[in-house]
Order: C-alpha cells, then sequence, then structure tokens
C-alpha cells in the first residue's frame, strides 16, 4: 500500500517497521476475507466425494453461473453494511428492473435499451432509499422494509400481474453466451467485485465508506459529508440490483413481478456476512463476499446433486451460515488482542 | 494520617499479585509486575498511558489470564486466574472509566443488575429496593434507589457503580479514573465514600494521573513504566519529583510552556463571536480570540463549555450568533464548512467522536484532507498520506510501530496525537481544543503544551477548553469562564498578577457575584 519512492527521508527509519506493519495488516484482511475460503474447499470436496460429477467443468461453470446475480447483489449489499447499514429491498428492485428490462426489450429497435433502463430504474429505487436514509435520517431498516414491499408491488403493477416474455431477447447472450467459454454472467460479476474491490480500497469515498461505518460522528466532525456518503451507497445497492434484474431477465427471457427475486436480499446479506463483513460496519472486504457468495451456491448446488430433497436443503442452508459464522467468530476472537 | 502506621503492622494482605507477565504474541503488556495491597488501604496505581496498569486490572478481574508463573491470592491463598465469574466471587469489583449501566433502569434495578434477590422464581421488587437503598445508604449519599440512571449525573452514576460493587460483597474495588468526569462537587462527595469505604476494611485500587488526589488519598503508591513495576512509595514517602521521575524515567522541569508573548491589544483578532445561542443552554455567548493567542475557556462540567465550542465549529445547530474569521463575517453551517474556513475542533471524546479505531493510523491522520490529496479520478494517493502519516509521527512523537497500525492499537497519548495531527493537516487558522489532555499521561501532556506553546508562536489563534485549572494557569494567556450558558467573566494576567486559580473559580461558581 505504502509507496516507497514517494516517501521522505523522515519515513525511511519507519519503512521497514511499516512494511512488516503493512504486510502482517494485509496479510491479516487477506485472512479476513478468505476466513471462508477452507469452509468453501471442504464443501467442495464433501460434495465431491458424494457425487464426483461435482467437480467437472460443466458443473462448475453452473454454479458460478447461478451465484453471479447473488454476488452482483451481494457486492452492493457490502457497500451499505459497511456503512452499518442495511438493504432489504434489493430483491424487489431486481424483479421492477427486470420486468422493466423483459418491457423495452419489446420495442422494435431499441431492444437493447432494456439493459440500461433496467440498471436506471434500479439506481432510481436505490437513490430514493439513499434519500430517505441520508437526509430524513430514518432507520435503513425500516427504510429498506418498506421499499421491499412497495417495489414488489410497483414490479407486479409493471406486467398487469403476468408473466411478460421476449424468446427474441436482443441482450440474451448476458444470460446465456459466453466469452472465450466464460459465461456473460460470470464475468460481469467478476466485473463487479474488481470495481467494488478499487472503489472501496483505492478511492476517497472508498475509505470515507469504512470512515462512516467504523464511526458516523466522528466522520462528520472530520468534515466528511455522510449524507452523501449514505446515498452513494444506497445507489449503488439498487444500481447493481437493476443491473441483476438485467441478468435475470436476460437469463430466463422472461420476468414475473410476484416471483422474481424473492427473498434474494436474504441471500445476498448472508453472503455478506460469511465473506466476514461486521454487521455495524467499518470492517470487512469485497473478496470476502465474492467467497461468501461462492458458499452458498456450492451449498445449494452440492445439495442437488447429492440428491437431498429441497426442504433439507433449505434446513441445511441455514444451518451452514448459523455454524459458519460461529465459527469465524471464535476464530477471530481467539486471535484477537486487547 | 495514621493509614500509613497502620499498614506498618504486620498482617495477612488482603491480595497479591505475584510475577505477573502478560504477553500479546510478540507484544509484552505486563513483564513480571507484583502487587500487594492490604485491607482498608487506598493503593494508588500509577504511569504513563501504556504502562501497563489497565492489563494488570484486567488480569485481576479476569478478563485476561496472565502468563504461566504468574499467582493471584486472596487472602493468601491462590486464586483461579482468567475466570471473571470466578474474581467477583473472590470479592473482587472494577468500576471502569466507561460506566457500564443500564440508563433506562432503575438504580436499585442496576445494582442488582444479573444478581436480583427472588421470590417465588421473581424478582422480589421490595427487596430490591429495600437492599439497594441499604448499600446507597453504606456510601453515605442520598438519592433515591427508585429513580432511573439516566437521570442521575454522572458522579451519581459512579456511586451507582460502588453500590453495586458493594451488593456482589466486594472487599477489593479497583478504580479507574473515577474522577475524570466529575465535577470539584462530585470529587469531594467521591473521596467522602472512599473514607467510609476504606474504614469498612475495603481496600481500594486506585488509577490516576492526577497527583494531586493522588496526595490526597494515597496510602502506598505503586508505579508501573513500559509494562513493568518500578516500585512501591509509602505515603510519608511521597512526593512530586520522585513520583514524576519514577513513572517516566526523566527529569520534567518545564512542564508548562508558556514561550509565546501574550497578546496585546493591538494584535489582531482572529475570531470574533457575538451573541452565539442553541436555544437551549448556551444564551447569547460573545468573545474575540486573537492570533496567536491561547485562550481558555474555563467552567465546571455542564457549564456550556462543550456546547460553545461545537456551536463554532457548526457540529451543532445555532438558533443566534454571529461569527467573523479575520474580519469577515461567516456563515458556518457544518463541520466541513468550518474545516474549510479554517476552523478545527479537537473533541473531548476522542473514542466515541474522533478516531477510526478499526483504521490505520496513517488514514486517521490523513481523513480530513482526502479530497484535497486525491488524484485524478478521486482515487487515494497513499504516497502523500504516507508522508503525511510519517511526519506527523516525528513532529509528534506518536510511539508507534508504524503508521498501518490501527489507531485502537496506540495507547490514550499517542491516540490524541493522531487526532491533532488530523487537524494540523486541515491548516487551521483558528484551533479549539477540548480537554486536549484528558486521559493523557505527563509525558504526553507536556508534549502536547509544547505543541500548543508552537502553533500559537506561528500565530494559530487557539480555544482551550480544560477543567484543570493548573493546565489553565499554564498555557493560557487569557481565560474565559462560562457558567450556567453564559460567559460569566474573563480573566487576565498583568505585569504584576499572574492569572489566579481562585479567580477563576469564583466565577465559575458564582461565588464572586454575591
Amino acid at each position: 500500500m505504502t509507496d516507497k519512492s514517494g516517501m521522505t527521508d523522515m519515513a525511511t527509519e519507519m519503512s521497514a517497521g511499516d512494511q512488516a506493519v503493512g504486510r502482517s495488516r494485509r496479510l491479516r484482511t487477506a485472512f479476513a476475507a478468505l476466513g471462508m475460503l477452507p469452509v468453501l474447499i471442504l464443501l467442495a470436496a464433501g460434495f465431491q466425494i458424494m457425487n464426483p460429477r461435482f467437480l467437472t467443468e460443466t458443473n462448475l461453470l453452473i454454479v458460478t453461473q447461478q451465484s453471479s446475480i447473488n454476488i452482483v447483489l451481494a457486492a452492493g449489499m457490502t457497500f451499505v453494511i459497511l456503512t452499518g447499514g442495511i438493504d432489504l429491498s434489493v430483491g424487489s428492485i431486481l424483479a421492477a428492473s427486470a420486468m422493466v428490462a423483459v418491457i423495452v426489450s419489446l420495442v422494435p429497435e431499441w431492444g437493447m435499451l432494456g439493459v440500461p433502463a433496467a440498471i436506471l430504474v434500479g439506481l432510481g429505487f436505490g437513490v430514493i432509499n439513499g434519500l430517505l436514509v441520508a437526509y430524513i435520517k430514518l432507520p435503513p431498516f425500516i427504510v429498506t422494509l418498506g421499499s421491499l414491499t412497495a417495489v414488489r408491488g410497483v414490479a407486479r403493477l409493471l406486467g398487469q400481474d403476468t408473466t411478460v416474455f421476449n424468446s427474441d431477447l436482443p441482450f440474451d447472450f448476458i444470460g446465456n453466451g459466453s466469452l472465450f467459454g466464460i459465461p456473460w454472467l460470470v464475468i460481469i460479476a467478476l466485473s463487479v467485485v474488481v470495481l467494488s474491490w478499487l472503489v472501496l480500497k483505492r478511492t476517497v469515498l472508498g475509505t470515507w465508506i469504512y470512515a462512516v461505518g467504523g464511526n458516523a460522528e466522528a466522520a462528520r466532525l472530520t468534515g466528511i459529508k455522510v449524507p452523501l456518503v449514505l446515498l452513494f451507497v444506497y445507489g449503488v445497492s439498487g444500481l447493481l440490483a437493476g443491473l441483476g434484474g438485467a441478468m435475470s431477465a436476460a437469463r430466463l427471457y422472461a420476468a414475473n413481478g410476484l416471483q422474481l427475486g424473492q427473498s434474494y436480499e436474504l441471500d445476498a446479506i448472508a453472503a455478506v456476512i460469511l465473506g466476514g463483513t461486521s454487521f455495524v460496519g467499518g470492517v470487512g472486504s469485497i473478496w470476502g463476499t465474492l467467497i461468501g457468495g461462492l458458499i452458498i451456491a456450492v451449498l445449494s448446488n452440492g445439495l442437488i446433486l447429492a440428491g437431498v430433497s429441497d426442504i433439507w436443503q433449505y434446513i441445511i442452508k441455514g444451518l451452514v451460515i448459523i455454524v459458519a459464522v460461529a465459527l469465524d467468530r471464535y476464530r477471530l476472537q481467539a486471535g484477537a488482542r486487547t | 494520617m495514621t493509614a500509613a502506621a497502620r499498614i506498618e503492622t504486620v498482617r495477612q494482605p488482603v491480595l497479591e499479585m505475584r510475577h505477573i507477565s502478560k504477553t500479546f504474541g510478540p507484544i509484552r503488556a505486563l513483564q513480571d509486575v507484583s502487587l500487594t495491597v492490604h485491607a482498608g488501604e487506598l493503593h494508588a496505581l500509577m504511569g504513563e498511558n501504556g504502562a501497563g496498569k489497565s492489563t494488570l486490572m484486567k488480569v485481576l478481574s479476569g478478563a485476561y489470564r496472565p502468563d504461566p508463573g504468574g499467582d493471584i491470592l486472596i487472602d493468601g491463598a491462590p486464586v483461579a486466574t482468567g475466570d471473571p465469574i470466578k474474581a467477583r466471587a473472590n470479592g473482587i469489583a472494577v468500576i471502569y472509566q466507561e460506566l457500564s449501566l443500564a440508563p433506562n433502569l432503575t438504580v436499585a434495578q442496576n445494582i442488582f443488575l444479573g444478581n436480583e434477590p427472588r421470590r417465588f422464581g421473581v424478582v422480589d421488587r421490595d427487596q430490591c429496593n429495600r437492599r439497594a437503598k441499604e448499600n446507597i445508604a453504606r456510601l453515605g449519599v442520598s438519592f433515591s434507589a427508585r429513580a432511573l440512571v439516566s437521570s442521575l449525573s454522572l458522579g451519581e452514576r459512579q456511586l451507582v457503580e460502588i453500590a453495586r460493587a458493594l451488593s456482589t460483597s466486594a472487599r477489593i474495588i479497583v478504580m479507574d479514573e473515577p474522577t475524570t468526569s466529575l465535577t470539584s462537587r462530585e470529587t469531594d462527595r467521591l473521596f467522602e465514600v472512599i473514607a467510609t469505604l476504606k474504614a469498612q476494611g475495603i481496600a481500594i485500587i486506585y488509577i490516576s494521573h492526577r497527583m494531586e488526589e493522588v496526595y490526597q488519598l494515597a496510602d502506598r503508591v505503586s508505579v508501573l513504566r513500559d509494562s513493568g513495576y518500578v516500585g512501591t512509595l509509602e505515603r510519608a514517602d511521597l512526593n512530586a519529583s520522585r513520583l514524576v521521575s519514577m513513572m517516566v524515567g526523566r527529569d520534567l522541569s518545564a512542564f508548562y510552556k508558556k514561550d509565546h508573548r501574550p497578546p496585546d491589544s493591538k494584535r489582531a483578532i482572529a475570531l470574533s463571536a457575538r451573541d452565539m445561542s442553541d436555544g437551549n443552554l448556551l444564551k447569547g455567548c460573545s468573545f474575540v480570540l486573537h492570533k496567536g493567542e491561547v485562550l481558555a475557556l474555563a467552567g465546571l462540567v455542564g457549564s456550556g463549555r462543550t456546547e460553545l465550542a461545537r456551536l463554532i465549529f457548526g457540529a451543532d445547530r445555532r438558533t443566534a450568533g454571529t461569527l467573523e474569521l479575520d474580519g469577515k463575517p461567516i456563515s458556518i453551517g457544518s463541520p466541513r464548512e468550518a474545516l474549510d474556513a479554517g476552523i478545527a475542533y479537537l473533541t473531548e471524546d476522542r473514542k466515541e467522536l474522533g478516531l477510526f479505531l478499526d483504521m490505520s493510523i496513517s488514514d486517521n491522520i490523513s481523513m480530513g484532507v482526502l479530497a484535497r490529496d486525491a488524484q485524478a479520478g478521486g482515487l487515494r494517493d497513499f504516497a502523500t498520506a504516507a508522508r503525511r502519516a510519517a511526519k506527523a509521527v516525528s513532529d509528534l512523537s506518536i510511539r508507534t510501530r508504524s503508521v498501518q497500525a490501527n489507531a485502537g492499537s496506540l495507547s490514550g497519548g499517542n491516540q490524541q496525537k493522531v487526532l491533532l495531527a488530523r487537524l494540523l493537516e486541515t491548516e487551521p487558522r483558528v484551533l479549539i481544543l477540548d480537554e486536549p489532555t484528558r486521559g493523557v499521561d505527563v509525558g504526553a501532556k507536556s508534549e502536547i503544551y509544547r505543541l500548543i506553546d508552537d502553533l500559537a508562536k506561528k500565530g494559530i489563534a487557539i480555544l482551550m477548553i480544560s477543567s484543570e485549572l493548573p493546565e489553565v494557569i499554564g498555557v493560557a494567556d487569557r481565560v474565559l469562564v462560562m457558567r450556567d450558558g453564559t460567559i460569566a467573566g474573563e480573566v487576565t494576567a498583568s505585569e504584576r498578577q499572574p492569572l489566579s486559580q481562585e479567580a477563576i473559580m469564583e466565577l465559575a461558581t458564582g461565588a464572586a457575584k454575591e
């Protein structure tokens, strides 16, 4: 992180220590993020033993593809949770955006505009959430609980409560095509993760996000415009939910305002928490979220391959989330000092 | 005092901590520290921040388990270590700086929290209130056991904590900087309570940075330095220079520093505030602050000093009042605007309102100027941040292994310096310091005084809030005294007459009027 060449003489005596601590700090963040990596590997190994079809190229592509939409939502959720907030509305926003994507795709000649339209709709809802949280100062849980319901209604309204189809979707390559053998869904999800990392760790705004989550009042007294930061994170979450809507529509050639995206917010939150991001804000990383999202996808896919019934899948998934986070807490406490 | 004589009589100490060491990974927080405490004794524990006092007390309370080889003996018998519940059962109670009461419950409910007297399986409220009353009465103070804790002052809350300790039959009570946020009247009452406790045979381990208190209260003083035990002084041997040199290991001849010249009336006015009001406590406060001047804002706790500072800084909304900076009217509606105008504010509560404890020292120092440093596209300029941090670490002698370490890993004095460094990076013309040396050890205190002096010499106007009168007298050129949300008066020094503590106290308490 430190650019040695740019440091002055005064710094040189410190730089050895800095590097050591900088390294151990990076190592620690890496461990925090990778804390769940062993769980992911263990799960994968376990499923491989149960069913050798698990670790095949085809199946791994399916897993990553299935996880991609959740990872996109979870990336946005990471921004929000880092500020100590929560966004319960992403599933509903995804549904509304997917409806818009399909409806716009039906416009002759202009069908490609379905994608930006979905993203803009998502951004719009996210900004409304953000305005209510940042400027009216309502609790994030309440605001997004309200929009969870209201936006779901909007999604149903958009299609008169029916499913909208477009078998000739102009942007269906997003959902079903690939580039050099890698599905577009996966490419998009990874790009979102890398971009999020760039914003969080390399920009001033990213540092502000961590600062607001770590100590909002101190951030205000330091001159950080806290409401703008909050507006940004809810905007990002909404925008990524909109992108998720486009991805979902592209995959299904259809959208249904009632069913699409139901309880997606819970999977996204689970991915963030599995990734080691603190629920009170200020601590966490996007790489952890990526691993958290993969764990959830591996779990769903592996349980299906293992022939576990749908009902038991729910029970096992829930338990794994609780146990994994409990283990993580235990590990962090054991390693913590002072 | 007969206490000193009492101790000399040979008897079983109530508490012995023997050869306590504690390491956290590569860091040695305590090294072979031993401490012996007798019943009915007030044993003061002194040392700079980071010397190991808190760690030692956490070992005592069971929060930490000492490294093998260390023992804790109560009444001469070894007890289990590293177990908070057993420690409490053994009669050890710790009253922390940050109080741990539930403000929404009554005094009685707090005293018996987790230990409620029961009848037929439900909480016996009558017994609860009655026994709470007895415990409060033991302290010789009077407030209702049924009062909500939120309605009590900080000092009273502390007494509730002590009553709670008594309810668990504590015989050894640890008090960690108990007077930090108390008014002088509350402090006096606490001292009375301490005398009552001692008379009842309770041993008190008293952690404090304040020399005066230790002189007044202590039967013996043990000093820690750099995680190790330095020595113990009997009351008869107490003497300031000896104590200070034990604590810091160096001479502190010029403790306060006031080299800059007091301003003459011709000196330019940096900040002028008129009729500042917040519609609540503050009622029309006006004052002027000159360039290169250190103006102290004195007054009792609750007189409105912090509120006035926050109003000037734009942290709270004002209902009336105007500000002029360098003769030009300015309008400040938020901390951002204040910082942009050149006004910086050091909060009195660095943990809650100042630092980002989970972030690096470097990030903490640069936090106020990130946008100014940013590269194209809003990207962080890590090289500049590292340079700023390295310079601050060397200028302010912040003791840390690295600027990449978390701010939370620093001791109080060094945290305060990090916060000061952040303010100085914004290049303020007016610097408001709210209790700049609170919870800071002696060494860091004198460094902060030197810094204030240097800044004033550079022409920065400094408004310093302080509750420690010796500090006010030692550092300030001029003193404003607040009382009940107004400026009660001003105390100035002349050639013949230096600033006087009595004059300040008279204004602060309203004694001058009557």
